[in-house]
């Protein structure tokens, strides 16, 4: 058993489930219990999807258990089959029902639709929701596809062509990133055979082999198909996601190199405001921000270059609860001289962001809240998603559009650059106490929020004393208020540590200040 | 009351209480039990709830209802593994391990609930036994007690009357000779301020609530228990209480004028007090409520609604908004009928109101399609959808989270229905 209180993901019949409301022309049954309908309000209210996900579930009961489940599955498949007319119909089941062993999937597979049916594995207790988007689209693209022939593809006197497979329903950003790719590719002199799952019928899917080249755009749910792809059709896959104005452009490079055209004119017309904004001297301020980076494998890697490469940010912590992904992580985490956090547990990542007092957080909705509680700023990177993370307007996180929202999204959190230091100069000005927000913010924001913190988990941002030997003097105490919240307890930790090294039994202001001098910013 | 020459009046001969429903099965689309630690977690301070589930139990509770507004809420999940379903001797000790590091990290725990989901009833995981063993473990430190939230066993605010079951075992006896009223079923604080005012004036205490603030001060039951049903779907918990001496006073919900006044006013009956004293205390009450509700009516008055399977809420409601708010009920909905807490609701339906017990998804919402209602009370799930079919809803996990019972908050409750008409005609887009 694991003490878990907040999930970064649903179980793998969730993945499913987001294959199926992406798609048309799919529909999914799944085996289970009443009450697991719970997650269709995860596409209805937090995507403002329009429609029901395309998924029927069995709803047995306790009374049900004694008799015959198997046939509430049949007759589920048929009736679900006979009113939805789907051109494939995806099978599995959820928790509880793996226990009770109905094999839906074999079930449905004897009654002699005149559809191709999809059993899907989905093992419940050992896997989570991202593997079982991955694991669904996989198995589908190969059920249709198996035993196909390779397409002849025109060579000449003809625009290359690509797949973009990966976006999903509940993926962070997919909608608009799918728009911007297409233009990216577009402008490149490249065109979009098939999105998938995003958008595709089973149809469109049979398609896929005619494209020259896949786009690997979220590998976490599109990376086995891409693999298999590549082995059966002798597609290569473009394995970059454009993700940041660097990234974008080794993108295109990469595309070119795939398609075997020159994408260096496209490179060069590109048009975006992320590098001369972050050049610009107002942008100073940013300079070795320290930030800590949470999110799936994908967006954290990203998120990372595009910290330190094009924001000059100084990444103090990165990880992922992509536990598929974990090598990506750590080497990225290599590259910037820390170690990755690799866990699906909230309060270990909780405890990695109070421990390093980061200036910024870029994470999750559930790096938001804790960032909220600690009065850390903070930006959203990736998935799980929240109703915030489909805003009306346009706002994709890939291509040079992509960038440009980044920059704005991860600044706008943060203090102006000259507000900063007036905070920092006159710590005891009333309007600059510390749970006092940036002013852009308005002046009734407040940095705690109005959220309850918890009095057990932790001792708050600033840290407790971590040696109870080393006493501070209370001038000292006082000083060290005047160093802004964020960073305090940092500041009080190297002094402790300071202290104790040089054998310092009393902190004093003299002390604060030569730990400052020897520790730097 | 309002609604005579429009509609069928209901008699209130008990013979209505025959009102016929149509049973339904199939797909079911409502949450299950554990969805009630949303609100128990708010309601009982002192208490933890830890599901014994799966990775979707977790799930549910985060996605339910955006309850992630708590840095470390009240409630948790303790996550079935793979290694966990080979045996079930290790799943006991799993089981311990996983509470003595809860209560490690939480020392304010007074009361754990051990939370049963679908996956530990189907191991058949004994939750009971094991808050026994856990309890004296404890000794006397935590009091841990068990009930179930399964989807299997329990359908949405069922859970609470589990969770209230478990309680009522615990509950300290009350002397003999004394008496007490105890009112059954989550009350907003609020409501239960202004209850607990009517209460005075009417000459009636000691009156206890049930779940209490704190799980810590549990009310005493006994044979001088009069027990005063507050939510419809707490059935069982009035059943383990009068099998603890207590009597069940028979009335309609606190919903609305007229819920409240004959829910007050059985109450008083059964007191001893005289009904001229009940007009006396309500008069005033019932009298704002009235003006309160008068433009609400107007806004209601001749729409036509339907009711999804949800809360249990759904029989009172469309009494309370056929009657006094002179709407039509196309279709009322309910998980599941209990005749007995429904005894005193169900005379006051029109004698022609299509009640349908369980669901049959698919050929409910095709009723709803061809009999398109002006408003169509559902879960979260389904409300997006309907509207994108030109369909006005009302979300009914509101209808848990507001304070709605009482004579001052009848005007609110008319409110949360009235709220999506005047919106649809708001909006010129």
């Amino acid at each position: 058993m694991q003490l878990t209180v907040w999930t970064y993901e649903g179980p793998p019949h969730i993945g499913a489930m987001r294959i199926a409301a992406s798609m048309r022309g799919v529909h999914c049954v799944l085996h289970a219990p009443q009450g697991d309908t719970y997650a269709d309000l995860l596409f209805t209210m937090i995507a403002r999807n329009g429609k029901r996900p395309p998924v029927t579930y069995t709803s047995f009961q306790a009374r049900d258990l004694g008799g015959d489940t198997a046939g509430l599955v049949q007759k589920t498949l048929a009736e679900t089959v006979e009113r939805f007319r789907p051109q494939a119909l995806l099978v599995g089941e959820a928790c509880t029902a793996e226990l009770i062993q109905d094999q839906p999937g074999a079930l449905a597979e004897g009654m002699g639709f005149d559809i191709p049916v999809i059993a899907l594995e989905l093992p419940a207790y050992t896997r989570k929701e991202n593997w079982g988007a991955a694991e669904t689209f996989y198995t589908m693209v190969r059920a249709l596809l198996r035993g196909r022939q390779a397409p002849q593809r025109q060579t000449s006197g003809r625009r290359p062509s690509a797949n973009l497979l990966g976006p999903t329903s509940l993926g962070f950003r997919c909608r608009d990133d799918i728009v911007e790719v297409t233009k990216l590719l577009d402008s490149a002199g490249i065109d979009v055979n098939v999105v998938a799952p995003a958008g595709a019928s089973p149809e469109d899917l049979l398609r896929l082999p005619e494209a020259d080249f896949n786009v690997c755009l979220y590998p976490e749910i599109a990376h086995g198909a891409c693999a298999w792809l590549e082995r059966m059709f002798k597609q290569p896959t473009v394995k970059t996601v454009p993700i940041g104005v660097g990234a974008t452009r080794d993108f295109l490079i990469e595309v070119g190199e795939v398609a075997g055209i020159d994408t260096g004119p496209a490179i060069a017309a590109a048009q975006t405001r992320l590098p001369w904004y972050s050049r610009s001297v107002d942008s100073t301020y940013l300079t070795a921000k320290r930030v800590f980076i949470f999110g799936d494998a994908t967006h954290a890697v990203a998120a990372a270059r595009i910290a330190t490469e094009e924001l000059g940010f100084d990444v103090v912590g990165i990880g992922t609860y992509s536990r598929e992904f974990a090598r990506e992580v750590r080497d990225a985490a290599a590259r910037y001289g820390v170690d990755a956090l690799i866990t699906d547990d909230y309060l270990e990542v909780e405890a990695k962001v109070l421990e390093l007092a980061p200036e910024l957080v870029l994470g999750t909705q559930m790096e938001r809240h804790i960032a909220k509680r600690v009065g850390i700023p903070c930006a959203v990177i990736s998935a799980p998603i929240h109703v915030q993370d489909f805003p009306a307007r346009y706002a994709p996180q890939m291509g040079f559009e992509g960038a440009n929202v980044i920059f704005d999204t991860w600044v706008h959190p943060l203090m102006m650059g000259l507000e900063e230091h007036l905070v920092t100069m006159f710590r005891e000005d009333i309007e600059f106490h510390d749970e006092a927000a940036p002013s852009h913010l308005g002046p009734a924001a407040k940095r705690q929020g109005g959220e309850q913190a918890s009095t057990t988990t932790v001792a708050g941002a600033e840290g407790a004393s971590a040696n109870d030997a080393v006493v501070w003097d209370p001038e000292a105490e006082k000083e060290l208020r005047k160093i802004p919240f964020f960073v305090r307890g940092k500041a009080r930790r190297n002094t402790e540590r300071f202290a104790q090294d040089r054998g310092v039994a009393t902190i004093t202001v003299e002390t604060l200040y030569d730990a400052k001098a020897y520790f730097g910013r | 009351m309002s609604g005579d020459g429009v509609f069928p009046e209901a008699p209130g001969a008990a013979g209505c209480n025959e009102l016929p429903v149509q049973r339904e099965r199939g797909q079911r689309h409502v949450f299950c039990g554990l969805a009630g630690i949303v609100w128990l977690h708010r309601k009982i301070q002192d208490a933890f709830f830890l599901v014994i589930g799966s990775r979707t139990c977790a799930h549910l509770l985060q996605s339910a209802a955006g309850v992630m507004i708590f840095a470390e809420p009240r409630f948790a999940t303790a996550v079935l593994q793979d290694r966990d379903l080979a045996g079930m001797a290790d799943c006991n000790e799993e089981l311990d391990r996983v509470v003595a590091e809860l209560l490690a990290r939480r020392p304010d725990i007074g009361t754990l609930f051990l939370v049963g989901s679908c996956p530990s009833e189907v191991i058949k995981l004994d939750l009971e036994t094991a808050a026994e063993r856990l309890s004296e473990a404890q000794q006397g430190r935590v009091r841990i007690l068990a009930y179930t939230g399964s989807g299997i066993e329990t359908t949405f605010t069922q859970g609470e009357d589990t969770c209230l079951t478990a309680l009522a075992e615990q509950m300290p006896d009350l002397p003999a000779g004394e008496r007490s009223l105890l009112v059954v079923g989550s009350l907003a604080d609020i409501v239960e301020d202004q209850f607990n005012r009517l209460f005075e004036e009417l000459g009636i205490g000691p009156v206890h609530y049930l779940p209490p603030r704190s799980a810590a001060e549990l009310p005493p039951v006994g044979s001088g228990t009069l027990l005063l049903a507050a939510q419809p779907f707490v059935g069982e918990t009035a059943a383990a209480l009068i099998k603890r001496g207590a009597t069940l006073i028979k009335a309609p919900y606190p919903f609305g004028i007229e819920g409240t006044r004959a829910w007050l006013g059985a109450a008083a009956d059964a007191w001893g007090i005289d009904p001229a004293r009940v007009d006396a205390v309500t008069a005033a009450p019932i009298a704002r409520a009235e003006r309160g509700l008068a433009r609400y009516r107007e806004q209601l008055e001749g729409k036509r609604i339907a009711f999804l399977p949800d809360s249990q809420l759904e029989i009172p409601l469309g009494r309370f908004l056929h009657r006094e708010c002179g709407m039509q009920l196309v279709e009322i909905g309910v998980p599941y009928l209990d005749r007995r807490m429904m005894a005193s609701e169900l005379g006051l339906l029109p004698r022609d109101a299509r009640l349908t017990e369980g669901q049959d998804l698919e050929r409910q919402l095709d009723r709803i399609r061809e009999e398109r209602p002006d408003l169509t009370v559902c879960g979260l799930g389904l409300a997006n959808p309907l509207e994108a079919e030109d369909l006005t809803t009302k979300w009914s996990i509101e209808l848990i989270f507001t304070p709605v019972h009482g004579f001052d908050q009848a005007a609110d409750l008319a409110e949360l229905f009235a709220r999506p008409l005047n919106r649809r005609r708001r909006l010129a887009i």
